[in-house]
Parts: C-alpha cells; sequence; structure tokens
C-alpha cells in the first residue's frame, strides 16, 4: 500500500469521528492486511505474552532497527544477525508495509511518518487487555531492563516502571539494568512493591559467599489446568558489563548445570511445559538451547532483536524455540502452545509490533503515565537544540545520537578522542525534531553518569578498542556480553571482526596520522565501571550534551564515524 | 526448607564468630601459603611457563580427558578472585592441580587426596590476563587434563 502522512490521519480522523474502534475495517485496511492484525487466533490451552528491554519509555517513541548487526562464524548469515531487506525476505515481510517499518531500518524517516510511533505503556496496555480477553490464562512476563533508561525512572529511583508494570499486569520478570538502581534496592522492590503481585526470577544469581539463591530460580503456575513453569535467567555478565561495586555481594554467570538443574526439578514437580525468561541475549540463548535438555521455549531480550519467528534448536531432550522480542516497549510477543498427553504438541508465534496510532490509549494507564511525569514536565519538555538528520543508537558501531554524544565529549572535556559505551537502548529523533531534555536523558539515563577525561597511550587505546571488540565478535557467544562496539570519536580505524583478540583493530589514525603507541592522548569517556573513576567525579554525560546542545541550537546532522570493515562484504547483517 | 537451612548455617557461622570460633578455625592456617608451597614442590611452583611447570612435576604427555571438569565463568567477575573448581570423576584420584597458563607462575594450586576424599576442590585465584587455564588430575598413576579459557575484561559498555 502506499499512503502518506496526510491520508493517514485522515483515515484515522474518520475512524473516531465515525466512533470507531480503530480496529475498524477501514483502518486495518489502511494497515495493509485487511483483518485486524491485532486478533491473534486463539490456539493451544498455554499461553505467554512477553516484552523485554522497554528502558523505561512510558511513551510513544520512533525506534530505528540497526542497519548493522553482523554475525560471525556459526551467527553468519542466521537471525538475529540480518537487517534490511535480508532480514525481511528471511521472515516473509514484504517491503513498504507497516510490519516492514517495524522490524527493519529501511525508509526510516519516510515510514516512521507514515506510520507513527510504536510502543508506549497505554497502548501496550490496550493491546495486553486485548490478548487476554482472548487468553484469560496467559501469563505475561517481562524480560527486563525496564526500570532504567528514561528520565523519570532514574529521578524515581525506578518506581514509575514499577507501578506502570503492577498497573500493566506483568505477572513474572528477570533482570537486568534493574542491578544498576544497587542490590538494596532491587531487593526493596522484589520484597515489597511485587510481593503478591510481580514475580521476580533468576537462577543464576548467588551470593558470592556460600552461592545461595538470592531470587527465586523459577515460579510454576497452572493454565487450564496444565502446570508451566517460568525460570528467570538474569543477564550473566552484570558485574563486568555494569558496576560491580552496586551488587558486590552477588555472583553472577551463565551457568548452565544450574539452569538444567532448575528445568528437572520443575519438570519433577509436574510442570508440563517449561520457559525460560531470559535476559542472556539472543546468540547465548540459541547456544544455551543446544545444550541444556527440556526447555520448550526460551523467551530471550537483552540484545534488542526484533525477530519475527522463534529460532528452533535441537538438543538432547528435543527442540527448543528461542524468540528475542525487540526493545523499547516497540513489540509484544505472543506465545501460544498446545498441550496435549502432559506434552507440548504445536506452538504458534507471532511478534505483534505496538504501533501507538493503532492502539488507543488504555485510561488508567495513561492517567498514571500523566500522573507521574507531571512533577517534571516543564523540564522534561525543555528544547535544548534541533537536529537536521536522524538521530539513532542501534547498530554495532558509532549511530549518530552517539556521535553527537562523542562530539559534545570532545568539545566540552577538551578531548582528543571520545568513547561512548555500546549500549543499544536509545530511542530515535526524526530529522528537524527538536532534542528536549527528555531525549537527552533517554539516551544517558544511568546511575554512574560521571564523565572521565584520561590520558591513554596508543597501546592502551588499542587494547581498549581490541577488548570490547572481542566482547562483540568472540566466535563463541558465551564470550560475548551482548553489547555493541564502543562508540569512537575522532580517531579513525579500521575493524576486521573475523580476526582473533589483538589482531582485530588495526590502522587507528588520529587526523589521518597513525596513533603512536607510546605517546599520550586526551581521552573522554562516560559510564565508568569501575568505583575508583567515579569517586574522581567528573561532570555528568547529560550535563555535557546539554552544555553543547545549547551552544550548537541548530546542528547538522553527525557526521558518523564508521570503522573501515574487513572481511564483511556481503555478509547479511550489513545494509 | 534448602532457604532454612541456609540461614541456620549464616547464624550458626555469625554465632561461631562471636565466640571465637571462627578465629580458631583460621588458626588451623598457621603456616603461611609460602611454606605449605616449599613443603609441597618449590620448584612446581616456581616455574614460568607450563611446560617447565610439568618438567617439574614429573608430568609428560598427559592425556585429555572429559572425566575431569572445570567449573568456571566464562568471562571472570573480577580477576582479583576467579572462583574455579575442579572435579574428578576418575578412580582413584591421587592428585588435582590447576595451572592458570599466562599468569607469572602457571601453578596456583595443588591438592594431595588420600583414597577417603571426594576428589572435587574449589579455589579463587588471580588472574592478569585472559587465559586457558588447566586442570591436571593424578589417577592411578597416571596424568590426564582438561582445559578452559577464561575470559579477564575491562567490562563495561553492556547492553
Amino acid at each position: 500500500m502506499s499512503m502518506n502522512r496526510r491520508e493517514f490521519l485522515q483515515v484515522l480522523a474518520v475512524a473516531a469521528a465515525g466512533g470507531m474502534a480503530l480496529d475498524s475495517p477501514q483502518v486495518l485496511a489502511a494497515r495493509g492486511g485487511g483483518r485486524d492484525p491485532y486478533t491473534v487466533p486463539k490456539f493451544g490451552n498455554v499461553s505467554f505474552l512477553h516484552f523485554t528491554d522497554c528502558h523505561a519509555q512510558l511513551l510513544p517513541i520512533w525506534f530505528r532497527e540497526p542497519s548493522v548487526n553482523i554475525g560471525i562464524a556459526d551467527a553468519l548469515g542466521k537471525p538475529p544477525h540480518l537487517v534490511g531487506e535480508k532480514l525481511l525476505k528471511q521472515f516473509g515481510v514484504r517491503p513498504n508495509t507497516p510490519e516492514a517499518y517495524a522490524f527493519s531500518c529501511l525508509d526510516f524517516e519516510k515510514a516512521a511518518v507514515r506510520y507513527g510511533r510504536v510502543g508506549g505503556f497505554a497502548h501496550l496496555a490496550t493491546l495486553v487487555k486485548k490478548l487476554r480477553a482472548d487468553r484469560p490464562q496467559a501469563l505475561l512476563l517481562d524480560g527486563g531492563d525496564t526500570w532504567q533508561g528514561s528520565a523519570t525512572s532514574l529521578w524515581t529511583n525506578g518506581q514509575d516502571m514499577v507501578d506502570a508494570c503492577k498497573l500493566l499486569g506483568v505477572n513474572i520478570m528477570a533482570p537486568h539494568w534493574e542491578f544498576t538502581l544497587g542490590a538494596e534496592r532491587v531487593k526493596q522492590i522484589v520484597d515489597k512493591d511485587f510481593a503478591g503481585n510481580i514475580e521476580f526470577v533468576a537462577q543464576n544469581v548467588k551470593t558470592a559467599d556460600f552461592g545461595d539463591p538470592v531470587f527465586k530460580p523459577y515460579v510454576i503456575r497452572e493454565q487450564n489446568g496444565v502446570l508451566v513453569a517460568v525460570i528467570g535467567q538474569a543477564f550473566p555478565y552484570t558485574p563486568i558489563a555494569n558496576p560491580r561495586y552496586m551488587v558486590p555481594e552477588w555472583t553472577f554467570g551463565i551457568q548452565d548445570d544450574g539452569m538444567q538443574q532448575a528445568v528437572d526439578e520443575a519438570r519433577s514437580k509436574g510442570a508440563k511445559v517449561v520457559v525460560v525468561l531470559s535476559h542472556n541475549g539472543m546468540d547465548v540463548d540459541i547456544k544455551m538451547a543446544s545444550r541444556v535438555r527440556g526447555i520448550d521455549a526460551i523467551l530471550g531480550g537483552h540484545t534488542h532483536d526484533g525477530v519475527p519467528q522463534p529460532v528452533v534448536v535441537n538438543n538432547a531432550g528435543g527442540k527448543t524455540l528461542v524468540t528475542n522480542a525487540g526493545s523499547n516497549g516497540k513489540f509484544l510477543g505472543v506465545l501460544d502452545f498446545s498441550v496435549k498427553d502432559g506434552k507440548v504438541s504445536d506452538f504458534r508465534y507471532t511478534l505483534l509490533p505496538v504501533f501507538s496510532n493503532l492502539l488507543p490509549a488504555d485510561r488508567d494507564m495513561q492517567a498514571l503515565i500523566d500522573k507521574v511525569r507531571a512533577p517534571y514536565a516543564g523540564k522534561l519538555a525543555e528544547k535544548l537544540a534541533v537536529c537536521e538528520g536522524t538521530l539513532f543508537r542501534r547498530g554495532n558501531f558509532n549511530g549518530s545520537w552517539d556521535q553527537l554524544i562523542c562530539d559534545a565529549l570532545m568539545d566540552v572535556r577538551g578531548a582528543e578522542i571520545a568513547f561512548s559505551p555500546g549500549f543499544r537502548w536509545g530511542t530515535s529523533l526524526l530529522p528537524g525534531e527538536a532534542i528536549t531534555r527528555d531525549d537527552v536523558m533517554s539516551q544517558t539515563a544511568i546511575t554512574y553518569p560521571e564523565t572521565t577525561l584520561t590520558e591513554m597511550t596508543g597501546e592502551q587505546i588499542k587494547t581498549v578498542l581490541e577488548d570490547v571488540c572481542d566482547n562483540l565478535f568472540n566466535p563463541d557467544p558465551y564470550y560475548q556480553q551482548g553489547g555493541d562496539m564502543v562508540r569512537v570519536g575522532g580517531l579513525q580505524y579500521t575493524c576486521d571482526p573475523n580476526a582473533r583478540m589483538g589482531g582485530r583493530i588495526t590502522d587507528m589514525r588520529l587526523d589521518g596520522k597513525p596513533l603512536d603507541a607510546s605517546r599520550k592522548y586526551k581521552v573522554a569517556g562516560w559510564a565508568p565501571v569501575s568505583e575508583d573513576a567515579r569517586k574522581q567525579g567528573g561532570p555528568l554525560i547529560w550535563d555535557v550534551v546539554e552544555q553543547y546542545l545549547k551552544a550548537h541550537p541548530a546542528l547538522k546532522a553527525p557526521r558518523i564515524n564508521q570503522p573501515k570493515l574487513v572481511g564483511m562484504q556481503g555478509n547479511p547483517g550489513l545494509l | 526448607m534448602r532457604e532454612a537451612l541456609n540461614l541456620e548455617r549464616r547464624k550458626a557461622l555469625k554465632a561461631g564468630a562471636g565466640f571465637g570460633l571462627l578465629s580458631a578455625l583460621l588458626s588451623v592456617g598457621l603456616i603461611s601459603p609460602q611454606q605449605a608451597r616449599a613443603a609441597v614442590n618449590k620448584g612446581a611452583f616456581d616455574a614460568k611457563t607450563l611446560d617447565e611447570t610439568y618438567k617439574a612435576l614429573g608430568v609428560s604427555a598427559p592425556a585429555v580427558s572429559d572425566q575431569v571438569v572445570i567449573n568456571a565463568s566464562d568471562i571472570a567477575e573480577n580477576g582479583a578472585v576467579v572462583p574455579i573448581g575442579i572435579k574428578s570423576n576418575l578412580p582413584n584420584t591421587q592428585m588435582v592441580a590447576l595451572l592458570v597458563e599466562r599468569n607469572p607462575n602457571p601453578l596456583s594450586a595443588s591438592y594431595n587426596l588420600t583414597e577417603a576424599a571426594v576428589p572435587e576442590v574449589t579455589m579463587r585465584v588471580k588472574m592478569g590476563q585472559t587465559s586457558n587455564v588447566i586442570a591436571l588430575v593424578k589417577a592411578d598413576g597416571k596424568f590426564y587434563t582438561a582445559t578452559k579459557e577464561i575470559k579477564i575484561t575491562l567490562g563495561g559498555c553492556g547492553g
């Protein structure tokens, strides 16, 4: 179909004026399918609804999917390492449709105007209610990274999201960024706010002294007379990727053995369906599914991959489905199982994009969101600058948002080189849109926001780049951490993802001149994981970015500093 | 049930500490690690490469065995204290040792076991950089190994 923004809005206006629900035929025809995309046919007797990595985005947002999501070794050319047309083709998604807009970065700016913002808890709430009307037994699972990522979640110490998830009717959640609020706050929420409402499960978090479980490893619930177990898997590398001092008494790790034990225990207690609510990241989930027996599905997150259909993994116990449900509240996964004679006999899976224009806001959730934001409304809405280009973060290497952050770091802190972490959260902005303080916080809202200014030798810089690059491109997923490459400002380099650690980064140059291994360079960064770096108390990242934006109120599109890639020709993880 | 037991164990330990029990337990380790090492095999602990270590221990061409299991994280949470467990499923296990290939002195620990002991040990070692760790087991007079890479990373930048 083809429709411009005005026509699209007209259809909506007609629908609204006529008092029709938004799933009326006209609007649905406008969505291209001719049927109600949000009516998922009933199937089976056990159901799970799954969202993950919403990163505290309560309001509808723009989110550009990556144009670079490289897979190497066994992951080459396989989901989730497909982008653009390759991804659409793999999953039979027609180009120039709302689905193509949701799942790929193709024609992002045009499609965004045409199909509107995605996500938003009030719209998600409407969708959840609609699906639950057909599946009253369904469990709503939250894969984590829920209490972090926005101004209000930071300023309320996660309380806004805790309250929103309770209202949304989340049944069970697994954690990652939650831990950056500190162990004490996590315990407080789990023991008080969540008690009797939401189960918080993580089989792989233990006390560092005796290895005792910190949280419930799993919970067993009943659906239509069938016992189902949901096992939690926290992000295994939390104390490495995030500050360890925030959870000093807990230890993490992948822990296949612990997972197998939890599966066996749940089965012995009568569970006929076992699913894992995982924050491993999709590559790690796929490997885990090949090693652990007896899991029907791993509902995954962390790597923010919006994968339309599950990957089916064979293992010694049978088959395991592995899904990944994107990020920022953009998708809701629906997994239905048919359980017969005590066994899963068939399944259906749909990953529904949450189009905020097609799902009216749920009144109660909207009221909660408005209440949460009201005390900060003026501060959040303040316009700091306007940028001519699209601002986005997601992708294996620099995006334009991080380029802007690197530019700000170099400018404000007086550095020759800047590093910005390869976070996968952070929303997008369309060309010409005002950058508000709310937007800046959606890129920077963390509990360790200090910037750093360090003198590093060329050799040290190379070590850092190699180290992070190995966390992304180690051929064994269990050695990956699920983030993207550190974003680099000022410094050009060549990257060979297929090389071994120590050999991936070559030809590092500053202003065209090769980097001197022994010379010292001034390097700015932010989000230090070490407590020492934090204690030096550098200016906070959002203040640095804000200062830069106010000095440059009319920004040109940032010139994205991409490394030169070697050996990646024809890789379907590259546009 | 398990939680209740753990709680009891913690209480007991706290109580023990209060009554000086813990310090009494600690005093069992009266000799320093250096003294202990000297008594065991000074040459092996001073060796700087894997080959030298094997030589000092009198090991030649140990066989790789899937009956030797290393239990450790793929990426260390803290290179200064890396927990590593070794379990031997081989009958008549007499000795279990841990070697960290890229540490200045690879041999980190060596345990001589009696027949009555369950051949499973856990230790915490310091690692300066990403390295293979090797579990060396002597069973029935023969040597066996298992190898695992443990990555030491700078951290940060998680999704």
